[in-house]
């Protein structure tokens, strides 16, 4: 079947299985494996992608389903030499090890910020108008990302420090 | 030439003589860049013209023979081409540092789990649902797969000092206490990958793995050929924590698959497959014998295991391993138990022995302090050995000691409340302490570095498996060089390049870092000869040349290209000295006196680990080794079935990895400076697993601090906890 989509500004028509995830058509179909397939079960975020604006796995989408949705990946964030903000600080504060959950973590992030900034309140926040970007914020809303290497602390130092730099 | 080079006698602190000034310092990873943008190539990431997709096939009985794999069920299907079986399949990954072909057990099946086929299709969802469909007829055997109730067990040999007996009788206080913790998995990340194409009757092999050098000769060996005939290429690794050591089935089954059909076929192992057919931790039932002194002094240790394995496994988790050498007793004794079970072999996971069997020595350190009345760091501070406790070797450097009083000092330890009288509301706060030890190898390796200009090329087969062995060779090679790291390029995981040691047992950055450091050095005396100074009287430094007042800059004085080659392998200081990293991990926790939930707090290591090569990585390393500690005090568990030995917790949904809501931001991580002249010649030793070593006993102790009660079982779960507070 055909679905089109645009991904990273461009357009795209994909002829595809019908069983294809958006997670396959990104790495195999459009050549884009900046997205990672950790678990292909909705369980470890490593292929976090941005859908219409909003993070979801795309592990968990059939492409299907999305004919003329929107999609940023992570090479639609920066490339080696022009990173964002985010993509530096991890740099700078060594967010990740291995870095195979890294564009999911980035991806995430870039979602989490705006969803804070926009006063989106989580499980731990004090009350439904949203909170201040503390350690225990971004630890819950980041925890859809796991992280075998354990880079946890530095992941958030690195998420403060772009959000400071954003600010 | 290749320079030779064996650890014969303890070395000069070169590195503390050089000019560059860039050992040590936190500098960013070079592969940084690529790895924030998603352009890091890891093994499944490439795309190879007219490439197949391969989906393992999984047995679902524990032992017996298949009869039919029953390849008509679905070559009907759309986009099938072939279900492939061949006799050089195999069962397992290989054990790490093999060198030769693991199990190849033809049409037998020896666990729940193992591959037995691989489905090739044009897409890979027509294979995925070609290897579900696929229906196998199999003969069925009797076997035991429950660690606990096998009657095949093998008992080895107490190793022994002293005479543990006599010293245990002697004893004013005796504890003896028996541990479980259940068996872990690595996890990596990343899935098991591999991509296979054949050219000319040489196989090219992309997969990601950890030992190049081993795995080369694991796949040759496994197929029957010639070495030569072998190139593996595994430049970007999404984690290995031991899992990626040895060859895997999904490289062999791409490999003959590839071969069979005539065209690059890629593998990638579904999350499930990874539990089912990766190599796993041993769960561990390790029974703790601690004799003292009324004044505090250890008379009689004693640490037995037992253990499981598939058979035909060598490997046994070394369980006692760091209670062999962390203190002093008259006597002491060490017996290990080896269960054989038809499930999913064991093998390394992070820190093999110490990981776990740290957990039940420091616990058990720790209720003796409590049993004796003192603290539980002096108790520690007073039973360190003058010489290793087993073989009398001298120890390289050991700053234990240093590590427990500035970590004491640091965490607040003098401000520690008496057990099980702090809460803050509904939650229960203690502190805990541990011991972190972890020995220290160097393992063969070999390293080129070029020299053109003021430019350097290192090559090796080593890998980078998130270690920052990219940034850590391009420091070595620049301070030898004289070089801005940044001139410095490093090509690694390639079987084509000088064989190195492999990234595992936290051996990679000391053994492939002294190969780069000794080749580099071997330019340093061709430098020396063009510009016409004694070798030791040359300095480098941001490209430029110095000695006997002469001056010259290097992209002048070198025409041609300079290359030095060098190998490095252990010797005689491994007999004379024992060395070993140490350290003291702290933890504070909170435990909710109703649901049993325990959150940490806090965590602290202070380490000594030889020379720090880069600040940045060595503390990532050592953050996540204590991460992994949480996990192992409070979450990850594979449960298996114990009838038949499959794995039921088989996805990262049922077995759980510590995620960002389960680790405190406060992680403090702090290094005492160290130069380890015995281990190699550039001073370092192992980081990766001693952070781990030790960790997960700081916080179990802290929850028995926090509830004035103890846990015996890991993970220490809501109910564990809760039962623990029962009357
Ligand atoms: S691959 Fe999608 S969540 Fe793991
Ligand atoms: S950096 Fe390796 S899994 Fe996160």
């Amino acid at each position: 079947m055909k679905t089109t989509l645009t991904v990273n500004g461009r357009s795209h028509q994909v002829e595809h299985d019908a069983r294809r995830t958006l997670l396959d058509t990104i790495r195999d179909d459009l050549g884009l494996p900046g997205t990672k397939k950790g678990c292909d079960h909705g369980q470890c975020g490593a292929c976090t992608i941005l859908l219409n604006g909003e993070r979801v796995n795309s592990c968990l989408c059939l492409t299907a389903m999305h004919d003329g949705d929107d999609i940023t990946t992570i090479e639609g964030i920066g490339s080696p030499d022009r990173l964002s903000a985010l993509q530096k600080a991890f740099v700078e504060k060594d967010g990740y090890q291995c870095g195979y959950c890294t564009p999911g973590q980035i991806m995430s992030a870039t979602a989490m910020l705006r969803e804070v900034s926009e006063g989106a309140p989580s499980y731990v926040s004090g009350d439904l108008d949203g909170a201040a970007l503390t350690d225990a914020e971004m630890a819950e809303r980041m925890s859809g990302n796991l992280c075998r290497c354990s880079a946890y602390p530095l992941i958030r130092e690195a998420i403060l420090m772009a959000s400071e730099a954003e600010t | 030439m290749k320079d030779h080079f064996t650890m014969d006698e303890p070395q000069p602190r070169v590195l503390d003589e050089t000019k560059q000034g860039v050992i040590g310092t936190p500098m960013d990873r070079p592969d940084g860049a690529r790895k924030v943008s998603g352009t890091a190539g890891y093994a499944a990431d490439h795309k190879v013209e007219g490439m197949a997709h391969g989906v393992l096939v999984r047995a679902t009985i524990s032992r017996g023979r298949v009869t039919d794999i029953g390849r008509a069920s679905v070559m009907d299907l759309d986009g099938v081409i072939e279900v492939v079986t061949d006799p050089r399949m195999t069962r397992n990954p290989a054990q790490g540092m093999a060198g030769e072909a693991p199990v190849q057990p033809g049409d037998d099946v020896h666990y729940h789990g193992q591959p037995i086929a691989v489905v090739v299709a044009e897409t890979f969802e027509a294979a995925r649902d070609a290897a579900q469909r696929l229906v196998v007829t199999y003969r069925k055997e009797d076997a035991a797969s429950d660690p606990d109730a096998t009657p095949d067990t093998e008992v080895g040999d107490p190793e022994t000092a002293g005479d543990f007996d006599a010293a245990w009788a002697k004893a004013d206080v005796r504890l003896d206490r028996t541990y479980t913790t259940p068996s872990q998995v690595s996890a990596a990340m990343e899935p098991h990958a591999a991509i296979a194409e054949w050219t000319d009757g040489r196989v090219e092999l992309r997969s990601s793995l950890q030992m190049v050098r081993f795995n080369k000769a694991e796949l040759a060996d496994t197929l029957g050929i010639d070495a030569d005939r072998v190139r593996i290429l595994s430049p970007f690794v999404g984690g290995g924590f031991g899992s990626k050591l040895g060859l895997g089935p999904e490289a062999v089954a791409a490999a003959i698959a590839s071969e069979k059909l005539g065209r690059p076929v890629r593998v990638v192992m579904s999350r499930q497959n990874v539990f089912d057919a990766v190599l796993r931790r041993s769960e561990t039932r390790q029974r703790v014998r601690l004799g003292a002194s009324k004044d505090g002094q250890l008379l009689a240790l004693s640490h037995d295991d037992r253990v499981s394995n598939l058979d035909g496994e060598g490997f046994a988790e070394p369980v006692s391993q760091a209670s062999q050498f962390l203190y002093r007793a008259d006597g002491l004794s060490f017996t290990q138990t080896v269960a054989r079970i038809a499930a999913t072999p064991a093998g390394s996971v992070r820190a093999p022995g110490e990981a776990v069997g740290m957990v039940a020595l420091e616990a058990a350190m720790d209720e003796l302090a409590d049993e004796l009345g003192v603290d539980p760091v002096e108790l520690r501070l007073n039973n360190l050995p003058d010489t290793h406790p087993m073989d009398g070797r001298a120890f390289s450097t050991r700053r234990l000691a240093d590590c427990l009083q500035d970590g004491a000092a640091r965490f607040g330890w003098a401000d520690r409340w008496t057990r099980g009288t702090r809460r803050e509301g509904d939650w229960l706060i203690g502190m805990g302490v541990a011991s972190a030890a972890r020995s220290n190898m160097l393992v063969k390796s070999a390293a080129r570095v070029r020299l053109q200009g003021d430019r350097a090329v290192v090559e090796t087969d080593m890998t980078d498996i998130g270690t920052g062995t990219y940034a850590i060779l391009s420091q070595i090679a620049g301070e030898m060089l004289g070089l801005s790291p940044d001139r410095v390029d490093v090509r690694l995981g390639d079987s084509d390049l000088p064989g190195a040691s492999g990234s595992g047992g936290s051996f990679g950055a000391s053994s492939a870092g002294s190969a780069t450091f000794l080749a580099a050095k071997r330019i340093r005396r061709d430098i020396a000869r063009k510009l016409g100074c004694p070798e030791d009287a040359l300095t480098l430094q941001n490209g430029r040349a110095r000695g006997d007042n002469r001056e010259a800059d290097l992209s002048e004085l070198i025409d041609q290209e300079l290359v030095g080659e060098a190998e490095i392998e252990a010797g005689k200081t491994d007999e004379s000295h024992f060395s070993a990293g140490f350290g003291a991990h702290f933890a504070e926790v909170a435990v909710n006196e109703w649901t049993g939930e325990v959150r940490v707090r806090r965590m602290l290591a202070v380490m000594s680990m030889g020379r720090i090569l880069n600040e940045k990585t060595a503390r990532s390393q050592a953050l996540g080794g204590m991460i992994w500690g949480i996990g192992t005090a409070l979450t990850e568990e594979v449960q298996s079935d114990a009838r038949d030995g499959h794995v039921v917790t088989r996805d990262l949904a049922n077995y759980h990895v510590p995620s960002h809501a389960d680790v405190p931001g406060d992680m403090q991580v702090v290094f005492l400076e160290e130069r380890d002249d015995w281990a190699n010649p550039i001073q370092t030793k192992g980081i990766g697993e001693l952070g781990i070593s030790g960790a997960g006993a700081a916080v179990i102790n802290a929850i028995s601090h926090a509830t004035g009660h103890r846990t015996y079982d890991c993970p220490a779960l809501p109910d564990r906890v809760i039962s623990s507070l029962a009357p």
